[in-house]
């Protein structure tokens, strides 16, 4: 496959690798947050963390859409499917999360509700034009990667004229994320966060750019390397984040320049700034409140915003209080720190944000790594011995 | 008779008819249905005694019988449809356990509305994809019913057939050591489907692989039957299900080599852009055979010499795992697990 072999070769990777080895202090250790769970997927997918020192470790951040919403949100669009007028437009992976009680969208269209799944904006807006006569609500979720396509869709229903057209928006920010787990008032609950630098997503920064990181990088003093999706992407952006490290530096670097420039795609952010605007707070599944870390339809709009149409409520609803999540996506735990971690949460049955979607630190961690626990036993097994 | 009942009887209007309720409420229009389609596509002596059962002949030995539904959307894809699919799937049900398969039936629930053109389509194929495996439809059963209560058609088989002498294929057999070798590229069943499915329509030249296996199985056997372990299709949940599967039954590991397994790079490229694991992805003519080590190089060489098997590999070994975890070492030289799916294969947001 031209343009993704590339970025695959073994040979080149172990070699970056090698390179990393060298390096790594070993009087010291680094700690990376990628934080996009595209991110993770790699690293768990391709055993990245087989190729590094035993003193770099990855820690898996909170930048899963899907894993982020908390379940009041996902009760909310289930009671707002379950009305008999309403066509509910939804992205696939979002059908399995878990609600209050067991409750799920998958569960909800075997109920009787009109779910459907859609695979763009677009499709969405093709129900509603084709189904006149009932209200379809397209389910709004992503970073600022998917916000766009939102925007467009809202853009052409108003073309349209179309009025059964609304969005459920959960659209949600990557900096304000980020700023949040250094500095919210758990972290001091927590404890000490050790994080070295960051692995910035790419597909963010193609529309943001990578200037929203500079005050980040200069404020907290810790370094940001934007980087692909790829395995080799990963690998590199590691490398050059200990490097900034061994400098003393805290820059925000640019790995992927195929596709990211400083300022973005320009004309994607003007469409975003038209019909959005940011909300006070809104909750993260696993984070809590996160300031300024989402945005909502501008006023003007309020006609095309679901929450008000249909008089939605956001029913409050806790995650199992023995779940980790808060912790292991702050760098503080590790997955099967969590007691619940493979015993009753599984990715057949996830309790917390990060076992939700297959991009989750949690389900990630099961689905490709759980063996190195095991490995991992053995060895203090045998050292004990 | 039978001359006597056809001069009664208005020739169906295939091109433009559909079928209505009457077709299956075993009235003068069921018998011009089952005549018009199914018995012209399936044409044999068994069905031809119109009775409600075939008697048939079996050699001596052990017998295996097998049942399946196929309820596949779209019924119409590249390389097969839903018709030659339930052959091809209950024939391989059969000759995973080293067996010679001999006669199927087939049992048709049909929607209210459904045009007779395609139901010809699809009998036809089933009876062309009977006849080039050499096992016929021998019994079948026809219900419609009301518009919406089903998708289409739903077709049920059952399947029967003879496991040659002093074979024992068994899902608990396998041991550490066996080889573990695959028929061919994995995923391109899956892939042909997806490629036609509503809203997710995407141009790509990846036909289904769905075929009758029996030919391959009984070469297999016939190089090295004796070190044969088990054998298994990798349908629904793909490469990763099968091998989860055979190893809690064995109550052991796996331990594969990504680079060894056969996919076609129009197969990756299309499960990257839906973000889906070909390992995932169903298949409809390919087979996981588990052999002693011994015994691998024959059986590998007798797959690679049938057109079946011309791509096989050996893709790896079966290993000690009180875990009963399928490992693989990747592209990159590190290890990962391949897990069960959790639940549906759904795309991804991002």
């Amino acid at each position: 496959m031209k343009y993704i072999d590339e970025y695959r070769d073994g040979r080149l990777a172990k070699d970056i690798a090698r390179q990393i080895a060298a390096l790594a202090d070993p009087a010291r250790s680094y700690h990376f947050m990628e934080f996009c769970g595209g991110h993770t997927h790699a690293i768990s997918r391709y055993g990245l963390e087989d190729l590094l020192p035993a003193n770099v470790r990855m820690i898996h951040g909170p930048g899963c859409p899907v894993c982020v919403l908390p379940i009041g949100r996902i009760d909310a669009a289930i009671a707002l499917a379950m009305r008999p007028e309403i066509t509910l437009c939804t992205y696939g992976d979002l059908m399995r999360v878990p609600g209050s009680n067991g409750s799920s969208l998958l569960k909800a269209k075997a109920a009787g509700a009109d779910i459907r799944m859609v695979y763009s904006t677009l499709d969405a807006l093709r129900i509603a034009e084709a189904e006149l006569e009932r209200e379809a609500v397209f389910f709004a979720i992503g970073f600022e990667t998917t916000t766009p396509p939102t925007a467009l869709a809202l853009k052409a229903a108003i073309a349209k004229g179309l009025g059964n057209f609304s969005i459920f928006c959960n659209h949600v920010l990557t900096p304000a994320a980020i700023q949040n787990i250094l500095e919210s008032p758990d972290v001091r609950k927590l404890g000490t966060i050790k994080i070295d630098g960051f692995v910035g997503p790419a597909h963010v920064s193609t529309v943001i750019g990578t200037e929203p990181y500079e005050f980040f990088a200069g404020e907290f003093q810790k370094p940001v390397v934007v980087a692909g999706f790829e395995p080799l992407d990963v690998i590199q952006a590691i490398l050059m984040l200990v490097r900034q490290v061994n400098d003393g530096r805290h820059e925000v670097e640019n790995q992927y320049i195929r596709a990211v420039t400083a300022l973005g795609n320009e004309k994607a952010q003007a469409e975003v700034a038209n019909f959005f605007e940011l909300r006070e707070s809104f909750e993260w599944r696993g984070l809590g409140e996160v300031p300024y870390g989402a945005l909502r339809l501008r006023p003007q709009y309020v006609a095309y915003d679901a929450e008000t149409r249909f008089s939605m409520v956001t029913p409050a609803a806790k995650d199992n209080p023995a779940c980790e999540c808060g912790a292991i996506l702050r760098g503080v735990k590790k997955p099967a720190d969590c007691k619940l971690f493979g015993t009753v949460c599984t990715p057949d049955t996830p309790m917390g944000s990060c076992m939700v979607s297959s991009e989750g630190a949690c389900a990630a961690h099961w689905t490709y790594g759980r063996f190195r626990e095991k490995a991992r036993q053995v060895d203090v097994g045998r050292a004990v011995a | 008779m039978n001359m006597m009942i056809k001069a009664y009887r208005r020739k169906l209007d295939v091109a433009n008819g559909r079928v209505d309720l009457s077709h299956g409420a075993g009235g003068r229009a069921m018998g011009q249905l089952i005549e018009g389609i199914f018995h012209k596509a399936f044409d044999n002596d068994w069905l031809r005694a119109g009775n409600d059962q075939s008697a048939f002949s079996v050699p001596g030995g052990r017998m295996v019988m097998t049942t399946d539904g196929y309820v596949v959307s779209p019924l119409f894809f590249p390389g097969g449809n839903i018709g030659s699919l339930a052959v091809h799937g209950t024939i391989n049900d059969i000759a995973m356990a080293g067996a010679v398969p001999l006669y199927l039936s087939a049992s048709f629930i049909i929607e209210e509305g459904f045009p007779f053109a395609d139901l010809e389509r699809i009998a036809q194929s089933m009876g062309a994809a009977s006849r080039g495996a050499g096992v016929p439809i021998i019994t079948g059963d026809t219900k419609v019913v009301e518009r919406g209560k089903a998708d289409g058609v739903f077709i049920s088989t059952a399947g029967v057939g003879i496991v040659p002498d002093g074979l024992d294929l068994r899902s608990d057999a396998a041991r550490p050591g066996d080889a573990v070798i695959i028929s061919g590229s994995i995923g391109d069943h899956g892939v042909a489907v997806m490629s036609k499915r509503e809203n997710l329509e995407f141009d790509t030249d990846i036909v289904s692989d769905s075929a009758a296996l029996h030919g391959l199985v009984a070469d297999m056997v016939a190089a090295g039957g004796a070190h044969i372990r088990l054998m298994r299709d990798p349908t629904r949940g793909g490469i990763a299900a099968t091998l989860n599967e055979i190893a809690s039954q064995s109550r052991i590991g796996f331990r594969i080599d990504e680079d060894k397994i056969p996919l076609k790079p129009e197969v990756a490229a299309a499960c990257e852009f839906l973000g889906l694991d070909p390992l995932n992805v169903a298949n409809e003519g390919k087979l996981v055979a588990v052999v002693v080590a011994e015994g691998a190089d024959a059986v590998l060489a007798a797959m690679r010499a049938h057109p079946l098997g011309s791509e096989a590999a050996l893709v790896g070994h079966v290993v000690a795992d009180d875990n009963c975890l399928v490992q693989m070492t990747t592209s990159f030289g590190s290890g990962r697990i391949v897990d069960w799916l959790s639940g549906e294969q759904l795309p991804r947001i991002c």
